[in-house]
C-alpha cells in the first residue's frame, strides 16, 4: 500500500511538474517573440545563427539526403516492377521524399546536430553565469542570446529540407534512371504529371517550418532552462534531442492528417 | 574580420536552400492546371462513383480541364453530386456529358466530358444531364457469368 | 586620449551629480525561498566613495543579499532603495537603466566565451552607446589598460588564467563608468599575487570612479585591508558592523570566531543533531 502511494505520489509530482514546464515553456515562447524584433534589427546576430545552425549542418543534411534517395530508388524500382510500373519511380521518390521523409528525416538531423549544439551552448552561458552578467548588465538575454538563435533555426530548417528532398530525388534519379535504366523522360514526366505544387512542395514546406519552429523552441527552452550545473547540461541536451524527435513526429501526424485529408 | 567569411556562406546556404525549392516547384512540382487561374463549378449527379476521390482530374479529349471539387450523397435520389472545378479557360456546351473512366486496368479514376453541340455553354452552378456511371469491376464479372449460364441449355438429364 | 575623456562625461551626467544620501540602504529587508527564509530582517546603507564588505560562512544569504541589491531577486518584506528607487517597485525598463550605472563582477567573471577579451569589454559599450568604432577601441583598451591587460585585447577567454579571466570582468564591468560595483566573491579561488591585484585594483577603480561597492566575501584578511565597512551576516542576519579597525579590536564571539577562523564558537562545528550517546545507545552490545 505504502509503495502504491509512493508510486502515486511521484506520478502526481512528474504530472504537475510537466505542466508546470509547459506553461513556463509558453510564456517562454512569448517572450521570445516579443524580444524578436530586436533580434531583426540586428541581423548580423542572426545571420551568425544561421551560420551556425544551417550551414554547419549542411554536409550531414546533403549526404543523407542523397542516401535516402538512393534507398528509396531501390526499394522504390523492387516494388513497382512487380506491378509493371517501374515508369512511376520518379513520383514515389518525389512524393515520399516531398511530403514526410524530408521534412521528418532532415528535422530528426536538424535537432540532433544543430538543436543539441543550441541547447549547450545557452546552457553553458548559464552555467557559467553569461547569461546573469548579461542581465545585470542590462542587456536582455532573450533578446541578445535566445532570440537570434531560434529566428537562426526558424530559418535554416526548411531550407534544409527542401535541400534534402531535392538531393534525395536526385539520388532516386542516380539509382533509377543511371543505374537501373528508367526512361529518363518517363521519370521526370511522371513525376512532374503527378506532384502538385500546392499540395506536396507547399505542404512539405509547411511541415518544415513548423518542426523547424518546434526544434528550434525546444532548444533554446531546454538550455534556457537547465540545471546550471555540467550534470544538467548533460540533461538538457538529451532532453532537447528526445523531445524535438517526439514533437517532429506527433507534430507530422496532426499536420498530415489536416493536409491529406480527403484525399 | 571574419564577419565577411560568415556573410558569405550564410549567403550561399541561403542560396543554395531556395535553388532547392525552386528545383521542387519547377522540376518536381507542377501547379495542377486548376490551381490558381479562375474556375467554374457545375455537378453531375451519378448512380455510382466506383472509386473516384476528390481532387480526381476531369478530362476532355484526354487533356486535364477540372478537378473534382467535393463529393456527396443525395439523400432523395440516392445517388451521388459530383462537385467539378472546371478552368474558366475552357467553355463546354450545356449539354456536355459526362462520364467516370478509369486509366488502364488498375489506374485512377477520373472524369471524362463529351462535349455535346448546343452553343449554349455550361455556367457556374449549372447541373450536367447526361451521366455515365462508373464501370464496377465485380458487376461486369457477374454479368458475364449471368450471361454465360443463360446461353449454355440445361444438361440433359 | 582628451577627446575619450570629454566623452566620458557626457555619456554620464549621472555620475557627477554627488549628494549625501546613501546610494544604497536597506531597511528591514526579509526574503525567502517558499518556505524556507533566508534574510531575517536586513538593515545596511552604503555611501558613495565607500567600499562595504559582506561578510559570512557559505550559506548565510549574503549572496542573496547581492542579488538583492543588483534587481535579481525581490526582497519578500522591507524596503530595499538604490539610488534613491525603491527596487520592489521598479518595471523591468527602469530596473534596466538603473542597471546600466551598475556593474557587477561575477565570481568567476562570467566572460563570453565566443567573445575575445576585447570583445567582452566593448559589449556593454556597443549594446549601450552608439559610439563610433574608433572610441570604443580607445575606451576599451583604456579599461584593459586600467586593469594592466591591455596587451590581452586578442585573447580569448580560453586563453586566460583564472586571475586575468577575474580583471577582465572587472574592466567589462567598469566600461560604462558605474556608480555602485557589485562583487561576488572576487578573491575565490586565486593565488595570492592575484588576489592583492584584485583587492588593489577594486580599491582604485573605486576612487577612480567616485563609485560605491559592495563586495560580497569570506575572506577576511584580504577584505579588511582595503573596505572601509563591514557588515557580518548570520543566518539572515546582520550580527556585527563596524569599520576594519573596530572589527579587529572586537569582543563579539561570532567576529572573533571569523576573523580568526576558529572551527567551533557561535557558529557551531557539528550540524544540529540530537546527542551522540542517545544513539549509541541504541547499538546492541
Amino acid at each position: 500500500m505504502n509503495a502504491l502511494t509512493a508510486i502515486l505520489r511521484k506520478l502526481g509530482a512528474l504530472a504537475v511538474d510537466g505542466l508546470w514546464r509547459a506553461g513556463f515553456m509558453a510564456r517562454f515562447f512569448l517572450a521570445v517573440l516579443r524580444y524578436s524584433g530586436q533580434s531583426f534589427r540586428r541581423l548580423p546576430l542572426t545571420l551568425r545563427e544561421i551560420y551556425f545552425s544551417g550551414v554547419l549542418s549542411l554536409l550531414i543534411i546533403l549526404v543523407s539526403g542523397l542516401f535516402v534517395g538512393l534507398v528509396l530508388g531501390l526499394q522504390g524500382y523492387d516494388i513497382l516492377q512487380r506491378f509493371g510500373s517501374s515508369d512511376a519511380l520518379g513520383i514515389m521518390v518525389a512524393l515520399s521524399l516531398l511530403r514526410e521523409l524530408g521534412p521528418v528525416v532532415a528535422g530528426l538531423l536538424f535537432a540532433s546536430r544543430a538543436g543539441s549544439a543550441v541547447t549547450a551552448e545557452i546552457g553553458l552561458m548559464k552555467t557559467t553565469e553569461q547569461l546573469q552578467a548579461m542581465d545585470m548588465m542590462a542587456v536582455n538575454p532573450i533578446a541578445r542570446v535566445v532570440a537570434p538563435r531560434f529566428w537562426g533555426g526558424v530559418i535554416s530548417m526548411p531550407l534544409l529540407a527542401a535541400m534534402f528532398s531535392a538531393m534525395g530525388i536526385f539520388g532516386g534519379w542516380l539509382i533509377g534512371v543511371v543505374a537501373i535504366g528508367v526512361d529518363d523522360g518517363a521519370f521526370w514526366s511522371q513525376m512532374r504529371a503527378s506532384v502538385d505544387f500546392r499540395h506536396d512542395v507547399l505542404n512539405g514546406v509547411i511541415k518544415s517550418i513548423v518542426f523547424g519552429i518546434a526544434v528550434s523552441l525546444i532548444a533554446v527552452f531546454e538550455g534556457y532552462d537547465c540545471q546550471p550545473t555540467a550534470e544538467g547540461v548533460s540533461r538538457a541536451i538529451t532532453r532537447t534531442v528526445v523531445s524535438s524527435a517526439l514533437a517532429i513526429l506527433a507534430l507530422d501526424f496532426v499536420l498530415t492528417s489536416f493536409m491529406f485529408r480527403g484525399l | 574580420m571574419s564577419r565577411t567569411t560568415l556573410d558569405l556562406w550564410v549567403g550561399f546556404f541561403v542560396a543554395l536552400g531556395f535553388a532547392a525549392l525552386v528545383f521542387l516547384a519547377v522540376k518536381v512540382g507542377s501547379y495542377s492546371d486548376v490551381s490558381g487561374g479562375p474556375t467554374y463549378a457545375v455537378e453531375a449527379a451519378f448512380d455510382n462513383i466506383g472509386g473516384l476521390k476528390a481532387r480526381a482530374p476531369v478530362k476532355s479529349a484526354g487533356v486535364v480541364v477540372g478537378r473534382v471539387g467535393g463529393i456527396r450523397f443525395d439523400s432523395h435520389s440516392y445517388r451521388a453530386i459530383v462537385r467539378l472545378d472546371l478552368d474558366g479557360r475552357y467553355p463546354f456546351p450545356a449539354d456536355t456529358s459526362a462520364s467516370i473512366l478509369t486509366s488502364g486496368l488498375l489506374g485512377e479514376q477520373y472524369i471524362g466530358l463529351d462535349p455535346g453541340a448546343e452553343t449554349e455553354n455550361l455556367k457556374n452552378g449549372d447541373t450536367l444531364q447526361i451521366t455515365q456511371s462508373a464501370v464496377v469491376l465485380e458487376k461486369l464479372i457477374g454479368q458475364f457469368l449471368f450471361n454465360k449460364a443463360a446461353e449454355t441449355p440445361a444438361s440433359p438429364q | 586620449m582628451f577627446v575619450c575623456i570629454i566623452h566620458f562625461v557626457q555619456i554620464h551626467p549621472v555620475n557627477s551629480t554627488v549628494s549625501d544620501k546613501p546610494l544604497v540602504r536597506l531597511d528591514g529587508v526579509h526574503f525567502a525561498y517558499g518556505e524556507r527564509e533566508i534574510l531575517r530582517g536586513i538593515d545596511l546603507t552604503v555611501n558613495r566613495g565607500q567600499v562595504v564588505a559582506i561578510m559570512g560562512g557559505s550559506g548565510s544569504g549574503k549572496t542573496t543579499l547581492l542579488r538583492l541589491i543588483g534587481g535579481q531577486l525581490r526582497a519578500s518584506a522591507g524596503k530595499l532603495e538604490v539610488d534613491g528607487q525603491d527596487m520592489g517597485a521598479l518595471s523591468r525598463a527602469a530596473l534596466y537603466a538603473l542597471r546600466r550605472r551598475m556593474g557587477m563582477l561575477f565570481q568567476f567573471g562570467a566572460l563570453f566565451t565566443d567573445m575575445s577579451v576585447f570583445d567582452n569589454v566593448a559589449f556593454p559599450l556597443r549594446e549601450h552607446t552608439n559610439l563610433p568604432a574608433e572610441l570604443i577601441r580607445d575606451l576599451v583598451l583604456m579599461k584593459l589598460h586600467a586593469v594592466g591587460l591591455r596587451g590581452a585585447a586578442a585573447l580569448m577567454p580560453s586563453e586566460l588564467s583564472g586571475g586575468m579571466a577575474r580583471r577582465v570582468a572587472l574592466a567589462r564591468a567598469v566600461a560604462l563608468d558605474p556608480m555602485l560595483m557589485l562583487y561576488d566573491e572576487p578573491f575565490a579561488g586565486l593565488d595570492p599575487i592575484s588576489l592583492g591585484i584584485t583587492g588593489q585594483l577594486i580599491r582604485r577603480l573605486n576612487d577612480a570612479l567616485g563609485a560605491a561597492s559592495v563586495m560580497v566575501t569570506h575572506d577576511v584578511q584580504a577584505s579588511l585591508n582595503l573596505v572601509d565597512y563591514v557588515y557580518f551576516v548570520s543566518e539572515g542576519r546582520i550580527v556585527a558592523h563596524g569599520t576594519p579597525t573596530e572589527i579587529r579590536a572586537s569582543n563579539d564571539p561570532f567576529v572573533h570566531q571569523f576573523v580568526h577562523a576558529e572551527a567551533d564558537g557561535p557558529v557551531p562545528f557539528h550540524y544540529p543533531a540530537p546527542p551522540l550517546a542517545s544513539l549509541l545507545d541504541n547499538i546492541p552490545a
